[in-house]
Protein backbone atom coordinates (compact mmCIF):
# COMPACT_ATOMS: atom_id res chain seq x y z
CA UNK A 1 0.00 0.00 0.00
CA UNK A 2 2.78 2.41 0.80
CA UNK A 3 4.58 1.40 -2.35
CA UNK A 4 5.91 4.42 -4.21
CA UNK A 5 7.49 4.21 -7.63
CA UNK A 6 10.23 6.57 -8.83
CA UNK A 7 9.81 8.29 -12.17
CA UNK A 8 10.86 11.37 -14.11
CA UNK A 9 8.55 14.35 -14.60
CA UNK A 10 8.47 14.97 -18.35
CA UNK A 11 5.56 17.39 -18.59
CA UNK A 12 3.62 19.71 -16.32
CA UNK A 13 0.04 20.79 -17.00
CA UNK A 14 -0.91 24.44 -17.29
CA UNK A 15 -2.74 24.32 -13.97
CA UNK A 16 0.45 22.96 -12.33
CA UNK A 17 -1.64 20.40 -10.49
CA UNK A 18 -0.80 17.41 -12.66
CA UNK A 19 2.21 16.24 -14.61
CA UNK A 20 3.23 13.33 -16.79
CA UNK A 21 5.68 10.94 -15.14
CA UNK A 22 7.90 8.63 -17.18
CA UNK A 23 8.70 5.47 -15.25
CA UNK A 24 11.50 4.48 -17.58
CA UNK A 25 9.92 1.19 -18.61
CA UNK A 26 7.81 2.62 -21.40
CA UNK A 27 5.06 3.66 -19.00
CA UNK A 28 4.01 7.28 -18.81
CA UNK A 29 1.17 8.27 -16.55
CA UNK A 30 -0.51 11.36 -15.23
CA UNK A 31 0.26 12.15 -11.59
CA UNK A 32 -0.93 14.82 -9.21
CA UNK A 33 2.05 17.02 -8.30
CA UNK A 34 0.33 19.36 -5.82
CA UNK A 35 2.12 17.89 -2.79
CA UNK A 36 5.60 18.68 -4.09
CA UNK A 37 7.58 21.53 -5.62
CA UNK A 38 8.65 20.04 -8.90
CA UNK A 39 9.96 21.01 -12.32
CA UNK A 40 10.32 19.12 -15.59
CA UNK A 41 13.28 16.74 -15.40
CA UNK A 42 12.98 16.08 -11.65
CA UNK A 43 12.66 12.56 -10.31
CA UNK A 44 9.68 11.98 -8.02
CA UNK A 45 8.26 9.15 -5.93
CA UNK A 46 4.68 8.43 -6.96
CA UNK A 47 2.17 6.83 -4.62
CA UNK A 48 -1.50 6.22 -5.51
CA UNK A 49 -1.33 8.73 -8.34
CA UNK A 50 0.38 11.48 -6.33
CA UNK A 51 4.02 12.57 -6.34
CA UNK A 52 4.91 12.48 -2.64
CA UNK A 53 8.56 13.55 -2.78
CA UNK A 54 11.21 14.83 -5.13
CA UNK A 55 14.22 12.54 -5.19
CA UNK A 56 17.58 14.15 -5.00
CA UNK A 57 19.65 12.40 -7.65
CA UNK A 58 22.86 13.65 -6.13
CA UNK A 59 21.83 12.25 -2.73
CA UNK A 60 20.91 8.99 -4.41
CA UNK A 61 24.28 8.61 -6.03
CA UNK A 62 25.97 9.47 -2.78
CA UNK A 63 24.11 6.74 -0.92
CA UNK A 64 26.53 3.99 -1.86
CA UNK A 65 29.53 6.13 -0.93
CA UNK A 66 27.90 6.88 2.40
CA UNK A 67 27.32 3.16 2.94
CA UNK A 68 30.96 2.44 2.24
CA UNK A 69 31.98 5.05 4.73
CA UNK A 70 29.68 3.66 7.39
CA UNK A 71 30.97 0.16 6.85
CA UNK A 72 34.53 1.19 7.37
CA UNK A 73 36.05 0.33 10.72
CA UNK A 74 35.51 2.44 13.79
CA UNK A 75 32.30 4.11 12.63
CA UNK A 76 30.32 6.02 15.17
CA UNK A 77 26.55 6.31 15.39
CA UNK B 1 19.01 6.22 -11.93
CA UNK B 2 21.09 4.43 -9.31
CA UNK B 3 21.62 0.87 -8.26
CA UNK B 4 21.37 -0.57 -4.82
CA UNK B 5 21.63 -4.18 -5.87
CA UNK B 6 25.40 -4.54 -5.62
CA UNK B 7 25.95 -8.17 -4.55
CA UNK B 8 29.52 -7.74 -3.37
CA UNK B 9 28.49 -4.89 -1.16
CA UNK B 10 25.63 -6.95 0.28
CA UNK B 11 28.04 -9.74 1.13
CA UNK B 12 30.28 -7.24 2.84
CA UNK B 13 27.45 -5.98 5.06
CA UNK B 14 26.32 -9.51 5.88
CA UNK B 15 29.82 -10.56 6.92
CA UNK B 16 30.01 -7.50 9.19
CA UNK B 17 26.70 -8.41 10.81
CA UNK B 18 27.77 -12.03 11.21
CA UNK B 19 31.06 -11.02 12.80
CA UNK B 20 29.21 -8.97 15.39
CA UNK B 21 27.89 -12.24 16.88
CA UNK B 22 24.50 -11.04 18.11
CA UNK B 23 21.11 -12.58 18.80
CA UNK B 24 18.47 -9.94 18.17
CA UNK B 25 14.85 -9.52 17.21
CA UNK B 26 13.88 -6.62 14.99
CA UNK B 27 10.52 -5.51 13.68
CA UNK B 28 9.51 -3.53 10.64
CA UNK B 29 6.07 -2.19 9.79
CA UNK B 30 5.95 -2.23 6.03
CA UNK B 31 4.78 -4.81 3.52
CA UNK B 32 7.28 -3.58 0.94
CA UNK B 33 10.09 -4.22 3.42
CA UNK B 34 8.74 -7.71 4.00
CA UNK B 35 8.57 -8.29 0.25
CA UNK B 36 12.24 -7.32 -0.19
CA UNK B 37 13.30 -9.46 2.78
CA UNK B 38 11.55 -12.61 1.59
CA UNK B 39 11.97 -12.15 -2.17
CA UNK B 40 15.76 -11.86 -1.86
CA UNK B 41 16.08 -14.45 0.92
CA UNK B 42 17.42 -11.82 3.30
CA UNK B 43 15.22 -13.09 6.13
CA UNK B 44 16.93 -16.48 5.94
CA UNK B 45 20.42 -14.98 5.57
CA UNK B 46 19.91 -12.68 8.53
CA UNK B 47 18.51 -15.48 10.69
CA UNK B 48 21.80 -17.30 10.11
CA UNK B 49 23.49 -14.16 11.46
CA UNK B 50 21.36 -14.26 14.63
CA UNK B 51 18.83 -11.66 13.53
CA UNK B 52 15.13 -12.31 13.26
CA UNK B 53 12.96 -9.71 11.55
CA UNK B 54 9.19 -9.83 11.75
CA UNK B 55 6.45 -7.67 10.28
CA UNK B 56 4.29 -5.77 12.72
CA UNK B 57 1.08 -3.85 12.00
CA UNK B 58 2.48 -2.44 8.77
CA UNK B 59 -0.12 -3.31 6.18
CA UNK B 60 -3.01 -0.84 6.01
CA UNK B 61 -5.34 -3.34 4.37
CA UNK B 62 -4.56 -5.94 7.04
CA UNK B 63 -5.20 -3.64 10.02
CA UNK B 64 -8.54 -2.44 8.64
CA UNK B 65 -11.19 -3.94 10.91
CA UNK B 66 -13.94 -6.39 9.94
CA UNK B 67 -16.47 -3.69 10.88
CA UNK B 68 -15.04 -1.19 8.38
CA UNK B 69 -15.24 -3.87 5.69
CA UNK B 70 -18.84 -4.66 6.66
CA UNK B 71 -19.71 -0.96 6.39
CA UNK B 72 -18.44 -0.91 2.80
CA UNK B 73 -20.31 -4.13 2.01
CA UNK B 74 -23.50 -2.62 3.38
CA UNK B 75 -23.07 0.61 1.42
CA UNK B 76 -22.66 -1.47 -1.75
CA UNK B 77 -25.84 -3.41 -0.88
CA UNK B 78 -27.62 -0.08 -0.47
CA UNK B 79 -26.80 0.79 -4.08
CA UNK B 80 -23.74 3.01 -3.79
CA UNK B 81 -20.81 2.64 -6.19
CA UNK B 82 -18.08 1.44 -3.88
CA UNK B 83 -14.48 2.18 -4.84
CA UNK B 84 -11.21 1.20 -3.23
CA UNK B 85 -7.68 -0.06 -3.84
CA UNK B 86 -7.15 -3.48 -5.42
CA UNK B 87 -6.20 -5.42 -2.31
CA UNK B 88 -9.09 -4.21 -0.24
CA UNK B 89 -11.78 -5.71 -2.46
CA UNK B 90 -10.63 -9.25 -1.71
CA UNK B 91 -10.51 -9.04 2.08
CA UNK B 92 -13.36 -11.10 3.48
CA UNK B 93 -15.76 -9.51 5.93
CA UNK B 94 -17.80 -11.74 8.22
CA UNK B 95 -19.85 -13.10 5.34
CA UNK B 96 -18.21 -12.09 2.08
CA UNK B 97 -15.80 -9.73 0.34
CA UNK B 98 -16.42 -6.76 -1.94
CA UNK B 99 -15.12 -8.93 -4.78
CA UNK B 100 -17.77 -11.59 -4.17
CA UNK B 101 -20.42 -8.86 -4.11
CA UNK B 102 -19.17 -7.70 -7.48
CA UNK B 103 -19.88 -11.14 -8.93
CA UNK B 104 -23.42 -10.78 -7.53
CA UNK B 105 -23.84 -7.64 -9.62
CA UNK B 106 -23.14 -4.89 -7.09
CA UNK B 107 -21.13 -1.95 -8.34
CA UNK B 108 -17.63 -2.30 -6.89
CA UNK B 109 -14.77 -0.51 -8.65
CA UNK B 110 -11.05 -0.95 -8.08
CA UNK B 111 -9.16 2.32 -8.43
CA UNK B 112 -5.49 3.24 -8.63
CA UNK B 113 -5.97 6.32 -6.46
CA UNK B 114 -8.63 8.59 -5.02
CA UNK B 115 -8.66 10.86 -8.09
CA UNK B 116 -10.04 7.95 -10.14
CA UNK B 117 -12.93 7.69 -7.66
CA UNK B 118 -13.65 11.43 -7.95
CA UNK B 119 -13.64 11.09 -11.75
CA UNK B 120 -16.34 8.42 -11.40
CA UNK B 121 -18.40 10.81 -9.26
CA UNK B 122 -18.11 13.45 -11.98
CA UNK B 123 -19.09 10.94 -14.65
CA UNK B 124 -22.06 9.37 -12.82
CA UNK B 125 -23.72 12.43 -11.32
CA UNK B 126 -26.91 10.52 -10.47
CA UNK B 127 -25.01 7.89 -8.46
CA UNK B 128 -23.46 7.98 -5.01
CA UNK B 129 -19.73 7.15 -5.04
CA UNK B 130 -18.00 6.05 -1.84
CA UNK B 131 -14.21 5.68 -1.66
CA UNK B 132 -12.81 3.43 1.06
CA UNK B 133 -9.84 5.52 2.13
CA UNK B 134 -7.35 3.09 3.65
CA UNK B 135 -3.67 3.79 4.17
CA UNK B 136 -1.13 5.29 6.50
CA UNK B 137 0.48 8.72 6.38
CA UNK B 138 1.74 8.01 2.85
CA UNK B 139 -1.78 7.84 1.47
CA UNK B 140 -3.59 10.30 3.76
CA UNK B 141 -2.32 13.45 1.96
CA UNK B 142 -3.74 12.15 -1.34
CA UNK B 143 -7.19 11.92 0.28
CA UNK B 144 -6.76 15.29 1.95
CA UNK B 145 -5.72 17.16 -1.16
CA UNK B 146 -8.69 15.81 -3.10
CA UNK B 147 -11.14 16.87 -0.37
CA UNK B 148 -9.62 20.35 -0.37
CA UNK B 149 -10.57 20.67 -4.06
CA UNK B 150 -14.33 20.49 -3.38
CA UNK B 151 -15.15 17.16 -5.04
CA UNK B 152 -18.76 16.64 -6.23
CA UNK B 153 -21.45 16.24 -3.56
CA UNK B 154 -22.18 12.66 -4.69
CA UNK B 155 -18.67 11.71 -3.54
CA UNK B 156 -17.73 10.67 -0.01
CA UNK B 157 -15.14 8.59 1.80
CA UNK B 158 -15.21 5.90 4.44
CA UNK B 159 -12.21 7.17 6.34
CA UNK B 160 -9.90 4.37 7.48
CA UNK B 161 -6.60 6.26 7.59
CA UNK B 162 -4.30 5.30 10.43
CA UNK B 163 -0.95 6.54 11.71
CA UNK B 164 2.14 4.47 12.40
CA UNK B 165 3.90 6.02 15.44
CA UNK B 166 0.83 5.54 17.68
CA UNK B 167 0.62 1.88 16.68
CA UNK B 168 4.29 1.37 17.55
CA UNK B 169 3.65 2.95 20.94
CA UNK B 170 0.66 0.66 21.51
CA UNK B 171 2.72 -2.37 20.56
CA UNK B 172 5.52 -1.43 22.96
CA UNK B 173 3.03 -0.62 25.74
CA UNK B 174 1.41 -4.04 25.33
CA UNK B 175 4.82 -5.58 26.04
CA UNK B 176 3.96 -8.94 24.48
CA UNK B 177 7.19 -9.23 22.53
CA UNK B 178 10.78 -8.20 22.87
CA UNK B 179 11.81 -5.71 20.17
CA UNK B 180 15.52 -4.94 20.01
CA UNK B 181 15.18 -2.53 17.11
CA UNK B 182 12.67 -1.05 14.70
CA UNK B 183 13.05 -0.57 10.97
CA UNK B 184 10.76 2.33 10.13
CA UNK B 185 8.83 2.56 6.85
CA UNK B 186 10.49 4.69 4.20
CA UNK B 187 7.47 6.12 2.49
CA UNK B 188 5.47 6.88 5.64
CA UNK B 189 8.63 8.70 6.74
CA UNK B 190 8.84 10.57 3.43
CA UNK B 191 5.71 12.34 4.63
CA UNK B 192 6.18 12.54 8.42
CA UNK B 193 9.98 12.81 8.58
CA UNK B 194 12.05 11.16 11.29
CA UNK B 195 11.07 13.32 14.25
CA UNK B 196 7.75 11.58 15.15
CA UNK B 197 9.70 8.39 15.98
CA UNK B 198 12.08 10.03 18.41
CA UNK B 199 9.93 9.45 21.50
CA UNK B 200 10.26 5.70 20.93
CA UNK B 201 14.03 5.76 21.25
CA UNK B 202 13.87 8.26 24.11
CA UNK B 203 11.06 6.72 26.20
CA UNK B 204 11.30 3.05 25.26
CA UNK B 205 15.03 2.88 24.50
CA UNK B 206 14.50 1.14 21.19
CA UNK B 207 16.97 1.86 18.37
CA UNK B 208 15.35 2.82 15.06
CA UNK B 209 16.42 3.18 11.46
CA UNK B 210 14.25 4.58 8.66
CA UNK B 211 14.97 2.41 5.64
CA UNK B 212 14.45 2.28 1.89
CA UNK B 213 13.28 -0.74 -0.04
CA UNK B 214 16.23 -2.16 -1.95
CA UNK B 215 18.00 -5.21 -0.48
CA UNK B 216 21.03 -3.05 0.38
CA UNK B 217 18.81 -0.54 2.16
CA UNK B 218 17.50 -3.21 4.50
CA UNK B 219 20.86 -4.84 5.11
CA UNK B 220 22.32 -1.45 5.87
CA UNK B 221 19.43 -0.65 8.24
CA UNK B 222 20.07 -3.92 10.11
CA UNK B 223 23.77 -3.12 10.35
CA UNK B 224 22.99 0.37 11.66
CA UNK B 225 20.68 -1.10 14.34
CA UNK B 226 23.35 -3.64 15.34
CA UNK B 227 25.86 -0.83 15.69
CA UNK B 228 23.53 1.24 17.85
CA UNK B 229 23.02 -1.74 20.14
CA UNK B 230 26.71 -2.56 20.32
CA UNK B 231 27.53 1.03 21.15
CA UNK B 232 24.74 1.18 23.76
CA UNK B 233 22.93 3.98 21.91
CA UNK B 234 19.29 4.42 21.04
CA UNK B 235 18.36 6.97 18.45
CA UNK B 236 16.57 7.40 15.11
CA UNK B 237 18.86 7.09 12.10
CA UNK B 238 17.90 7.70 8.53
CA UNK B 239 19.22 5.23 5.99
CA UNK B 240 16.81 6.46 3.28
CA UNK B 241 18.17 9.99 3.03
CA UNK B 242 17.51 10.09 -0.72
CA UNK B 243 13.76 10.29 -0.02
CA UNK B 244 13.40 11.16 3.66
CA UNK B 245 14.53 14.12 5.72
CA UNK B 246 14.01 15.05 9.35
CA UNK B 247 11.06 17.38 8.67
CA UNK B 248 9.32 15.20 6.09
CA UNK B 249 7.08 16.62 3.37
CA UNK B 250 5.81 19.73 5.15
CA UNK B 251 3.36 20.58 2.36
CA UNK B 252 1.74 17.14 2.70
CA UNK B 253 1.65 17.44 6.50
CA UNK B 254 -0.18 20.78 6.22
CA UNK B 255 -2.75 19.27 3.89
CA UNK B 256 -3.29 16.35 6.29
CA UNK B 257 -3.67 18.72 9.23
CA UNK B 258 -6.15 20.91 7.40
CA UNK B 259 -8.48 18.01 6.64
CA UNK B 260 -7.97 15.52 9.48
CA UNK B 261 -7.68 15.46 13.23
CA UNK B 262 -6.29 12.61 15.33
CA UNK B 263 -8.78 10.10 16.69
CA UNK B 264 -8.82 6.85 18.64
CA UNK B 265 -9.37 3.77 16.52
CA UNK B 266 -9.41 0.02 16.71
CA UNK B 267 -6.86 -1.82 14.56
CA UNK B 268 -7.29 -5.46 13.62
CA UNK B 269 -5.50 -7.50 16.28
CA UNK B 270 -5.33 -4.52 18.63
CA UNK B 271 -7.70 -2.81 21.02
CA UNK B 272 -8.61 0.84 20.38
CA UNK B 273 -5.30 2.70 19.94
CA UNK B 274 -5.36 6.30 21.17
CA UNK B 275 -4.53 8.99 18.57
CA UNK B 276 -3.94 6.36 15.89
CA UNK B 277 -6.40 7.47 13.24
CA UNK B 278 -7.04 10.45 11.04
CA UNK B 279 -10.66 11.55 11.32
CA UNK B 280 -12.28 14.13 9.06
CA UNK B 281 -12.60 17.55 10.63
CA UNK B 282 -16.18 18.82 10.98
CA UNK B 283 -15.67 21.17 8.01
CA UNK B 284 -15.46 18.09 5.77
CA UNK B 285 -18.36 16.25 7.41
CA UNK B 286 -20.37 16.24 4.15
CA UNK B 287 -17.73 13.92 2.67
CA UNK B 288 -17.87 11.55 5.64
CA UNK B 289 -19.74 8.45 4.43
CA UNK B 290 -20.37 7.31 8.01
CA UNK B 291 -22.34 10.50 8.68
CA UNK B 292 -23.83 10.91 5.23
CA UNK B 293 -25.24 7.38 5.22
CA UNK B 294 -25.87 7.07 8.95
CA UNK B 295 -29.37 5.69 8.36
CA UNK B 296 -28.07 3.12 5.83
CA UNK B 297 -25.40 1.98 8.29
CA UNK B 298 -27.66 2.05 11.37
CA UNK B 299 -28.38 -1.68 11.28
CA UNK B 300 -24.72 -2.49 12.01
CA UNK B 301 -23.72 0.54 14.05
CA UNK B 302 -23.73 -1.36 17.35
CA UNK B 303 -22.88 -4.76 15.96
CA UNK B 304 -19.59 -6.45 16.78
CA UNK B 305 -17.90 -8.36 13.97
CA UNK B 306 -15.65 -11.29 14.68
CA UNK B 307 -12.37 -12.26 13.03
CA UNK B 308 -12.69 -15.20 10.62
CA UNK B 309 -12.74 -18.55 12.44
CA UNK B 310 -9.25 -19.86 13.15
CA UNK B 311 -7.61 -16.76 11.63
CA UNK B 312 -4.50 -15.63 13.49
CA UNK B 313 -3.85 -12.41 11.56
CA UNK B 314 -4.26 -10.45 14.80
CA UNK B 315 -1.32 -12.20 16.48
CA UNK B 316 0.67 -11.90 13.27
CA UNK B 317 0.10 -8.14 13.17
CA UNK B 318 1.35 -7.88 16.75
CA UNK B 319 4.53 -9.73 15.76
CA UNK B 320 3.73 -12.78 17.91
CA UNK B 321 3.52 -15.24 15.07
CA UNK B 322 5.14 -15.97 11.72
CA UNK B 323 2.92 -16.91 8.75
CA UNK B 324 4.19 -20.50 8.63
CA UNK B 325 3.29 -20.94 12.32
CA UNK B 326 -0.42 -20.42 11.61
CA UNK B 327 -2.17 -23.80 11.18
CA UNK B 328 -4.26 -22.40 8.33
CA UNK B 329 -1.27 -21.13 6.30
CA UNK B 330 -1.09 -22.84 2.93
CA UNK B 331 -3.82 -25.30 3.88
CA UNK B 332 -7.25 -23.71 4.37
CA UNK B 333 -5.78 -20.24 3.79
CA UNK B 334 -4.25 -19.61 0.37
CA UNK B 335 -4.15 -16.53 -1.90
CA UNK B 336 -6.94 -17.96 -4.07
CA UNK B 337 -9.07 -18.65 -1.01
CA UNK B 338 -7.84 -16.37 1.78
CA UNK B 339 -9.22 -16.64 5.31
CA UNK B 340 -7.63 -13.48 6.66
CA UNK B 341 -6.34 -10.19 5.23
CA UNK B 342 -2.64 -11.06 5.63
CA UNK B 343 -3.10 -13.68 2.90
CA UNK B 344 -5.04 -11.26 0.67
CA UNK B 345 -2.98 -8.12 0.56
CA UNK B 346 0.18 -8.17 -1.54
CA UNK B 347 1.68 -6.42 1.47
CA UNK B 348 0.42 -9.01 3.94
CA UNK B 349 3.14 -11.22 5.38
CA UNK B 350 1.24 -14.47 4.66
CA UNK B 351 0.70 -13.53 1.03
CA UNK B 352 4.40 -12.61 0.67
CA UNK B 353 5.56 -15.82 2.35
CA UNK B 354 3.28 -17.90 0.14
CA UNK B 355 4.31 -16.05 -3.03
CA UNK B 356 8.02 -16.68 -2.64
CA UNK B 357 8.26 -19.92 -0.71
CA UNK B 358 5.33 -22.15 -1.68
Amino acid sequence: MCLAVPGKVVEIDKNKEHGIVDYGDGTKRKANISLVEVKVGDYVLVHAGFAIEVLDEKDAQETLDLFREMLSAGEDV
Amino acid sequence: MFSLKNKKFAEEIISKIKASDVKLKFMHVCGTHQDTLVKHGLDVLLKECGIEIGQGPGCPVCVTTPKEIEEMLLLARKGKIVTTFGDMVNVPGETQSLQSMKTEGYDIRTVYGIEDAVNLAEKYKDKEIVFMAVGFETTAPTTASVLLKDPPSNFSILCCHRTIPSALKALLDMGEIKIDGLIEPGHVSTIIGTEPYEFISKDYHVPQVVAGFEPLDLLMAVWMLVQQIQQGKTCVQNEYARAVNKEGNVKAQKVIDEVFEPGDKKWRGFPVIPHSSLELRSKFETYNAQRKYESDLKEISNKEFKEPKGCRCGELLRGLLLPQECPLFGTQCKPENPVGPCMVSIEGSCSIEYRYTK
